[in-house]
């Protein structure tokens, strides 16, 4: 881990600043275009599913080096109420709110690995990297 | 520009934004009557699904006040991106740059007769 930006999100402005926050570090370690829109887009998705559902929460970005290879992971986390279950979650179309449902499905396909954690009454922590 | 309204995006919108240019573009299409509405998103970096949202939306609502829409301009990575986060943009017309949305536009407008399908390819 080589280092580390957090950012606050309690409303939909702070969504944008996570955007570029994670554009910044993807530039950084060079991702082609096409990954860093990926990891960006994943992240705004993120960001929204803490603010709506989750109450807002924290966004923590790590720039990685593995040998020769550098990743960008940003962990989102949040003490909301939680997801009673996940894989429900996980489905495309499936929505508690009034979106599209397609956020955390969604996110998960633009990156390369994404790990889940969450349970009702002790929040959410989500956790994208892309590798370059 | 006639019947069509030219909408350019040129700041990384925030939600509350994203639905407040959706709301007033609805409101002048009435306001003005227009016939066609070309959004040039050649300047967003990214398009998440709320900004897809508001693009299909908008489109909709328009589509109800006998406007078309046409959505210009999208980066290749905004377009890979998009699709594999599972928004296809349905219903959405779409154009290279704003040239051709016009031409599309002006087509769709030019000849009423003509079936929607026919006058605007996705």
């Amino acid at each position: 881990m080589l280092k580390t930006e957090t950012i606050s999100v309690a409303a939909s402005g702070d969504i944008v600043a996570v955007r570029h926050a994670v554009r910044r570090q993807a530039v950084k370690i060079n991702l082609s275009l096409v990954d860093q829109t990926k990891i960006v887009t994943a992240a705004s998705e993120l960001a929204r599913n803490m603010l709506i559902y989750g109450g807002g929460g924290e966004v923590t970005l790590e720039v990685l080096q593995e040998g020769v290879r550098q990743g960008l992971r940003a962990h989102f986390v949040d003490a909301g109420p939680g997801i009673p279950n996940i894989d429900l979650a996980l489905r495309d179309g499936f929505t508690t709110g009034n979106g599209m449902g397609l956020g955390l499905g969604g996110a998960k396909r633009l990156v390369n690995e994404f790990n889940i954690e969450s349970a009702p009454g002790k929040g959410t922590r989500v956790t994208i990297t892309r590798w370059r | 520009m006639g019947d069509f309204l030219l909408v350019t995006i040129q700041v990384d919108m925030h939600d509350q934004l994203a639905s407040a240019l959706q709301d007033d573009l609805t409101n002048k299409i009435a306001k003005v009557n227009a016939k066609g509405v070309l959004i040039d998103i050649s300047s967003l970096d990214i398009v998440d699904s709320f900004i897809g949202r508001m693009l299909a939306n908008t489109s909709a609502m328009a589509r109800v006040l006998d406007a078309q829409t046409v959505v210009v301009g999208m980066q290749p990575a905004v377009a890979i991106t998009l699709v594999e986060l599972g928004l296809n943009l349905s219903g959405v017309h779409t154009a290279l740059d704003v040239e051709k949305g016009m031409e599309m536009l002006r087509r769709h407008i030019g000849i009423p007769d003509l079936d929607e399908d026919n006058g605007a390819q996705d």
